[in-house]
């Protein structure tokens, strides 16, 4: 690729979402954020860099799809018609959707770099990324090739209970060690209402991101509730806003994606 | 400008399932595409090694297998049983799964239980099992671990941190360094089981584990998913990753089965198993399924609180399936005794 452009100059707003801690509901948040602020008027990419677990193909049902070479790189699958919400990850480029991604470190980063620098992201308004749990290869990796952009920042995901509040201090630590700003935490599945009698029972139990923002001084975003249609959304690739319109986590994720949209509108 | 993302003069970028698979081989980060490996006979003589940085150093290094895979081997001698806890999806419950089963396997007070974590940058082990803030010792015959029971000791980094804020940022050669310490240096005495808890993924941490552990031998990986399909999805990954890499099944566990509403006790199916669950993938996959464990607030109550569920809460249905699901696994175990007893003809030719 001779001419090749800088694609992610072209990105107005970059936002990682991060978790030490595996499960918590990373890819749910980032393809969540990602469709509501398509829905509000917005473009936006989508980049997965989990290369062994890969499960945004999946939240959007677009497993199938294939990633075409075009002169100026690689071009996202695109999820709506309009082209509003492209999303890329390395689900598309595998012959089989079982398929082991077993790479160490070295590896990853190549195929990161290339996804950071080779994807045609035409004028997008957010560019959301999806992380693997941890602190390591992916997310050092994304990190150090974002740094000339000015990236907004990172979205913690956390779960309430202490073994995974545990992990997002660690992630604290990481975002200060590697500069990356805190855009702030988000506790999710912060308790689960029964469908049956109304009982809210916290499965795993509450308040520990909330108390944990306030202790580190960085923003807290909300509680999303355990909302078994947001599982099923999931689960089958629907979109969540448009299916169950009065399901209890959209209000939450409607909260937080207002947010991230301010993020635009105060740009000078 | 208008790009069409189906047109057909765009080629399709795809790889072939060799490319995604790596070779135990240890590649540098520097070094090229072709690098045969800085242990293959050909290091710094093959073609590709002309003009790679670490040409001379690979030419003139001891060439062959890590010795490090001898002295694990060496070390792990007095280990019966080693069992890997693996899931392909992260947050499925691996590490309270890992800590029950030891719990559970240390409530015969003859055996002799350790777990050994080799979640590098978020080891939950020491929180889990009730140590945090332990320390480890060293002495001449190695890294003592962290008694939790007389009979159930611990090895994690977690221990080595200096506070819970402490992130081990770590990239991969880093964390395999460690892993090898882990697993050659650690003075655990004589042991029944030797429980292996791991990070999500198929990655450095996988590769590591299996690759010093090739000569000794494993008893087996105890894969756990939960019910959806975007768990399974990277479950069946893992599975691929214990075949490619010969590492045996002793079988799927399936976790966070069904909550039961503590007031109507009505169960939902708060993650449901939309393309049948764990039973289904393993029946498709041809591998064993040990069982469900339902979803209880109490397990997750345990583990914050360092305690073990099986005696916390002994009288209940999550309780009873972690039981018949350990003694599934201690069968396994000593059917593999059996045979390898068989095969050797009860001389020990090491
Ligand atoms: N608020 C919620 N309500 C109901 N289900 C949820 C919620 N958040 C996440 N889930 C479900 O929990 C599961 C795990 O979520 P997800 O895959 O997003 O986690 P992750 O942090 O990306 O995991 P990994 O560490 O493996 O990448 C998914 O099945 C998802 O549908
Ligand atoms: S010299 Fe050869 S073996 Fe050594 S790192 Fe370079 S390519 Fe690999
Ligand atoms: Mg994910």
């Amino acid at each position: 690729m001779a001419a090749s452009r800088d694609h992610l100059s072209t990105v107005r707003h970059v936002i990682v979402v991060l978790s030490g801690k595996g499960g918590v509901g990373k890819s749910t948040v980032a393809s969540q954020i990602a469709l509501g602020l398509m829905h509000a008027g917005k473009k936006v990419g989508l980049l997965d860099v989990d290369l062994c677990g890969p499960s945004i193909p999946k939240m959007f049902n677009v497993e199938e799809k294939d990633i075409h070479q075009c002169p100026e790189g690689w071009l996202p699958v695109y999820i709506d018609k309009e082209q509003r919400l492209g999303v890329m990850s390395i689900g598309f480029l595998l012959s089989n959707k079982d398929d082991a991604v077993v790479w160490r470190g070295p590896k990853k980063n190549a195929m990161i770099k290339q996804f950071l620098s080779d994807v045609v992201w035409s004028n997008i308004d957010y560019l959301v990324i999806d992380t693997p749990p941890g602190t390591t290869d992916e997310h050092l990796t994304v990190i150090e090739n974002l740094k000339s952009y000015n990236p907004d920042g990172a979205i913690l995901v956390t779960t309430p209970q202490a073994v995974a509040v545990g992990d997002v201090r660690r992630e604290l630590t990481f975002c200060k060690k590697t500069h990356l700003p805190i855009i702030g935490i988000i506790e999710n599945m912060s308790g689960f209402v029964c469908p049956c009698c109304g009982e809210v029972t916290n499965v795993f139990s509450k308040g520990g991101g909330e108390s944990l923002a306030k202790q580190f001084s960085v923003p807290f975003l909300g509680c999303i509730p355990l909302d078994p249609h947001l599982t099923q959304s999931t689960e089958e690739g629907r979109d969540f806003f448009e299916a169950f319109k009065g399901s209890v986590a959209i209000k939450a994720l409607q909260t937080l994606i207002q947010r991230l949209i301010l993020v635009d509108e105060n740009l000078p | 400008m208008y790009v069409d993302n189906q047109s057909n003069k765009s080629e399709v970028v795809k790889g072939n399932n060799s490319d995604y698979i790596a070779t135990m081989a240890d590649v540098p980060d520097n070094a090229p595409k072709l690098c045969p490996g800085t242990r293959s006979e050909k290091a710094g003589e093959a073609e590709a090694c002309s003009g790679c940085p670490n040409q001379s150093v690979c030419a003139s290094a001891p060439k062959g297998p890590d010795p490090a895979i001898r002295e694990v081997k060496e070390r792990l001698h007095s280990v019966k049983h080693k069992v890997i806890v693996l899931s392909g999806k992260g947050g499925v419950g691996k590490s309270t799964f890992t800590a029950h089963l030891a719990h559970g396997l240390a409530a015969d007070p003859n055996r002799q239980i350790a777990v050994l974590d080799v979640d590098i940058c978020g080891p939950s082990m020491p929180r889990i099992l009730g140590v945090e803030g332990e320390q480890v010792h060293q002495s001449g015959s190695g890294w003592s671990p962290v008694y939790v029971d007389d009979n159930l000791s611990v090895m994690s980094v977690g221990f080595l941190l200096s506070s819970p804020d402490e992130a081990v940022i770590w990239r991969g050669p880093k964390k395999n360094g460690l892993i090898k310490q882990f697993l050659r240096d650690v003075d655990w005495g004589e042991v029944d089981y030797l429980v292996i808890d791991t990070p999500p993924g198929t990655s450095d941490e996988h590769l590591s584990v299996v690759q010093y552990l090739s000569e000794s031998k494993v008893d087996g990986a105890v894969v756990v998913t939960t019910p959806q399909e975007v768990s399974l999805l990277d479950v069946r990954k893992e599975i691929s990753f214990c075949r490619k890499v010969g590492l045996p099944i002793i079988g799927v566990v399936e976790n966070m089965s069904g909550f039961i509403c503590p007031k109507c006790k009505n169960e939902s199916q708060i993650f449901p198993p939309t393309t049948g669950g764990g039973e289904k993938m393993a029946s498709d996959m041809n591998v064993p399924f040990l069982g469900r464990l339902p979803l209880d607030p109490r397990i997750g109550k345990c583990c914050d609180e360092g305690k073990s569920y099986l005696t916390t809460v002994p009288d209940s249905p999550a309780t009873h399936a972690f039981i018949q699901i350990i003694d599934k696994i201690v069968k396994h175990c000593q059917a593999n005794e059996q045979k390898t007893e068989t095969e050797t003809g009860e001389m020990d030719c090491s």
